[in-house]
């Protein structure tokens, strides 16, 4: 069964010179798409991914990463609503590039779908009650 | 037939009265027909949550010892500047207020972080704020500097004063420029990329009373969660708009000035608001009741989306620059279904008012009213209409030369 996941990746500083994502490629047959990179010499790297290939594979392509010392989060943990602060005003809707907002033409609330979103991060700002947060 | 405020919260006392909102009018109508209808129907409720710049606070404070005289010093709330110049311990705190050090826009799209519209949130919200102060010293008001957390509760007077709400009807915003530009109607992609817009529509308040003819000086509404009245006709109210024939305005036209007390309002309708780019704000909820005094007034309330139009506005240049002109007309029912054709190319839209709020504010001013807590006011008197021929003009700039 083919899994696909949006993960972030967080790399201790001693990693920075060592080809782990493409081990991760090479060596267990998994597609990605690099969705943030955030790489400083001599600090923790960090990188957003979009991962695919069949289970097994995933598995084991993630066990070689924390055997590496790399610190892995679902990516759907980071980007939340805070549903207090929202007033599903809807001015994310068309700010948002992969459409991870929508309206319920009924009862004009706001969805918001954590699958669907890249941690872009162009709501966080945009939104004008701020009930967007960012957790990496 | 007709109705007085008086035979209205008679029955309003009784628990006799039937309300229903703005949006539940509609299909009633329909239902039984305007005659029927106006026979039943006591009040129809309306409501907005939307952000409203021109608002603001004003406290006082209490007395120090020794006195300090804060009117003509500098006062901070929070480190955002509040407006000293109102006498010893009177404050007022505007929603764009912006604390000293914030960048604003000199790395550009500022975020604007947190203002004056946050701090009365966080007032409203009973959170204790820091009050921070110099004065110039007098005989009888000696203190030159105090430092103090305030919170509403030890304030004597806490009240929401908002100069310019409720605007009826507005600008839709586009942008034909080839850059992203941060506005107040949010951010705008380059080449029409989209389109914002802000408004309640069928169930904004003085849409359903596009004349004026019940809401007046002296209503008494929801403001913030509380109650409130409207205090005078908003700034650049301007009843002498282009109008459809059901009487709506095809453009920004009327607008309210609102008061209230600030201690019994709810963070919840006053919101510190933050627009990139733009500056700080807050969204304020409010709701107004219309009570059916005849068949006319209750005609003005079945008004629908589809019904009431709005110019498209280039803010690409356009705007800026007081040029007349739209780049077309489109209804509130086509920008709530998700997308417009503009100069033939389909545009998705999104609101900054939040709809599903103002409906909020509908039924909750209904169940005050239907629980009797809350009744009608007669207006002392009635906002400016299309006969006192007020229309807003724009700045007559006459330069200073030496």
């Amino acid at each position: 069964m083919v899994v696909s996941k949006r993960i972030v990746l967080h790399f201790p500083k001693r990693m920075g010179d060592r080809p782990i994502i493409y081990r991760l490629i090479k060596d267990y047959d998994l597609e990605f798409n690099i969705l943030k990179a955030l790489i400083t010499p001599e600090d923790e790297g960090l990188m957003v991914l979009a991962l695919s290939g069949e289970q097994e594979n995933y598995d084991k392509g993630i066990k070689y990463l924390t055997g590496n010392g790399v610190r892995i989060q679902a990516l759907s943990q980071d980007i939340t609503r805070n549903e207090e602060r929202c007033t599903h005003c809807g001015a994310c809707i068309t700010i948002c590039p992969t459409d991870a907002f929508e309206l319920d033409p009924l009862t004009r609330l706001i969805s918001f779908d954590n699958e669907k979103c890249v941690a872009c991060g162009v709501c966080i700002k945009a939104c004008p009650p701020r009930a967007m947060e960012v957790h990496f | 037939m007709t109705r007085t405020i008086k035979e209205i919260n008679e029955k309003i006392r009784e628990g006799k009265a039937v309300v229903v909102t703005a949006e539940e009018i509609i299909d009633l109508v329909k239902e039984k027909g305007i005659k029927q209808a106006a026979r039943e129907v006591d009040v129809v409720t309306t409501g907005t949550f939307g952000v409203m710049c021109s608002s603001g606070a004003y406290l006082n404070i209490g007395h120090a010892k020794p006195r300090i005289k804060l009117g003509g010093g500098r006062v901070y709330l929070n480190d955002v500047l509040a407006y000293a110049g109102l006498a010893a311990v009177d404050v007022l705190i505007g929603a764009n207020a912006l604390p000293d050090d914030d960048p604003r826009n000199r790395v550009h799209p500022g975020e604007f972080n947190y203002g004056g519209g946050h701090v009365i949130e966080e007032l409203v919200a009973g959170k204790d704020i820091r009050l921070s102060a110099t004065a110039y010293g007098t005989d009888c008001y000696p203190r030159k500097k105090l430092e103090t957390w305030i919170n509403i509760k030890d304030l004597n007077e806490a009240v929401l004063f908002n100069p310019r709400n409720a605007y009826q009807n507005y600008n839709v915003a586009a942008n034909t420029s080839n850059k992203t530009i941060y506005t107040y109607m949010g951010v705008l992609k380059p080449n029409l990329g989209n389109i914002s817009y802000s408004s309640a529509g069928q169930l904004s308040p003085l849409l359903n009373d596009p004349y004026y003819k019940t809401i007046g000086i002296g209503t008494r509404i929801f403001l913030g969660g509380g109650i409130g009245y409207v205090a005078w006709q908003g700034t650049q109210h301007n009843p002498n708009v282009a109008r459809s024939e059901n009487g709506v305005p095809r453009g920004g036209a009327g607008t309210l000035a609102v008061i209230g007390d600030l201690k019994q309002m709810n963070s919840r309708w006053l919101l510190g608001t933050s627009m990139l780019g733009y500056g700080c704000s807050i969204t304020v909820g409010i709701g107004v009741p219309i009570p059916i005094l005849s068949e006319e007034i209750l005609t003005y309330t079945t008004v629908t989306d589809d019904a009431i139009f709005a110019a498209v506005i280039d803010y690409g240049g356009a705007y800026q620059n007081l040029e007349p002109g739209a780049l077309g007309e489109v209804s509130y029912g086509q920008l709530k279904s998700g997308r417009v054709v503009i100069q033939g190319k389909e545009v998705p839209t999104a609101s900054l008012s939040s709809y599903s709020r103002a409906v909020e504010i509908a039924s909750l001013l209904k169940e005050w009213i239907l629980s009797g807590e809350f009744q009608i006011t007669e207006p002392v008197a009635l906002l400016p209409g299309v006969e006192s021929g007020i229309t807003v003009k724009p700045l007559k700039e006459r330069p200073i030369k030496d």
